[in-house]
């Protein structure tokens, strides 16, 4: 590894993508992998102690639903003896009080449970399966009563942004100490169902405000993260930290990406886990040194002031919206782009309801 | 001093649960883990968070990082309120 090239921070196991959930807006690609296709649970355990090693301090399991991999525990547990601080994100809907206890005992350290929403009708439709909500309410309980630290993720969209200040009391009532409250960020089955979820930019504002309000109402008591939608933006977000520079996700058949959709870029292959050392592949892997660090960047990026602070934004962004991953991110107001993109987003966000493509099962 | 401030003296932090002090040695140096946190403090912050067991009371703490730093009591004592809040405020700190 070169001096210049700090190791990652996190490693992101994305471990199936198999879940009973069927989120309109998931991360996930639009071809979901098989069960056939997943690591097993031998390469996955070299896979975390390498992370370890390479000078990964965090772990995230997520998927998918995690909890549908019998050998999470065992995953966790390797993960947990390497000295990693792990970290479950799951719907909650699989985790009981028989799929926790071994979890907790593996040495899991927090968990993340997503709502749909505060109200179970919205929330069960944007989720795609009914009897969702009562099953997410138990399992946040069970994880505090096991004395794990607790995190409630609620994504946000136009059907659920008026109930903001309720997400948040749902979270104190379940005593979590930290609350994400993040904007659908417009990717995978996102972009697909866009017209039907953007929220409008006095939405937005409400948002924003509410947020504002709780976080100085509840300093000290509860920690508050907040994701705005990148349409609505003036200044691009530094989408993970930086092209492979803090995170590195592993996909469930194991291909090493630098984010959740770069799959989706044409004409960069990527490397798997099965083939070479996490090590090798951070260091040389063509797909992470693609977009890293500012040599890649196209004017205005390169001579702009902000570019080691947001490292130009989003590639597949860039692509989804400019049809040129190494375009300027089109959120960008230097980007000759923007102001579509606002006419965009102000024109879906208007648009009357429409159904949502639901994604199915992988095989 | 006060009744008050007697006992803020007596106060003894300790890390929020799920909160780890550890030395990292890939990069040779200490961090905060939480959850979906990350926090690199710098040399006095360490030294305070390595205090913050519970069982060291804020008296204790200020009068040992005083004879550490070679810094008057009351100057140190400024700097870990100051640290303390805004750990606490992080949800990193429980005082």
């Amino acid at each position: 590894m070169s001096a210049s090239l700090q190791p990652p921070l996190a490693l992101l196991a994305e471990v199936t993508h198999r879940c009973p959930m069927r989120c309109v807006y998931c991360s996930n690609p639009l071809v979901l992998e098989p069960r056939s296709a997943e690591l097993d649970t031998t390469t996955w355990c070299r896979v975390l102690d390498e992370a370890a090693a390479l000078g990964c301090l965090h772990v995230h399991f997520s998927g998918g639903e995690p909890t549908a991999r019998g050998d999470l525990p065992k995953l966790v547990a390797q993960a947990s003896a390497a000295g990693l601080y792990v970290n479950l994100i799951t719907s909650g809907v699989m985790l009981d009080a028989a799929t926790l206890a071994p979890l907790v005992a593996a040495g899991l350290d927090h968990v993340q449970i997503s709502f749909q929403d505060v109200d179970r009708m919205v929330g069960e439709r944007i989720g795609g399966l009914k009897g969702a909500h009562a099953r997410k309410l138990a399992a946040a309980a069970l994880v505090t009563d096991a004395g794990l630290a607790l995190t409630l993720n609620f994504v946000i969209h136009r059907h659920n942004a008026d109930r903001v200040a309720e997400m948040i009391e749902l979270g104190r009532s379940l005593q979590a100490g930290r609350i994400e409250v993040a904007h659908v960020q417009y990717y995978g089955w996102g972009l697909r169902n866009r017209a039907s979820l953007l929220p409008t930019r006095e939405q937005l504002d409400r948002v924003t405000a509410e947020v504002e309000a709780a976080r100085q109402r509840l300093r000290g008591c509860l920690v508050i993260d907040y994701v705005i939608p990148d349409y609505w933006a003036r200044l691009p977000k530094a989408c993970m930290g930086g092209w492979g520079r803090r995170f590195m996700l592993i996909d469930p058949a194991g291909r090493a990406l630098p984010c959740h959709a770069a799959t989706t870029i044409p004409g960069i292959s990527f490397d798997s886990v099965r083939d070479c050392s996490l090590n090798e592949i951070w260091a040389r892997s063509p797909a992470f040194q693609r977009f890293r660090g500012t040599s890649w960047m196209p004017e205005p990026c390169a001579s702009c002031e902000r570019r080691e602070l947001d490292w130009g934004g989003c590639r597949c962004q860039a692509l989804a919206l400019a049809g040129d991953a190494a375009a300027t991110d089109p959120v960008c107001w230097k980007s000759p782009r923007h102001d579509a993109l606002t006419v965009l987003a102000a024109s879906e966000s208007s648009m009357p309801e429409a159904s949502f493509v639901y994604r199915g099962a992988p095989a | 001093m006060t009744a008050d401030s007697q006992a803020r003296m007596e106060v003894r932090p300790r890390l929020a649960p799920h909160v780890r002090l550890s030395f990292d040695a890939r990069r040779q140096r200490w961090v905060v883990l939480a959850p979906e946190r990350l926090l690199l403090p710098d040399e006095t912050a360490v030294e305070v968070l390595r205090r913050c067991t519970g069982d060291v009371s804020l008296q204790d703490m200020t009068d040992d990082l005083a004879r550490e730093f070679d810094a008057s009591p009351e100057e140190i004592l400024a700097d870990v309120e100051a640290l303390l809040r805004d750990l606490a405020e992080k949800g990193i700190i429980v005082a």
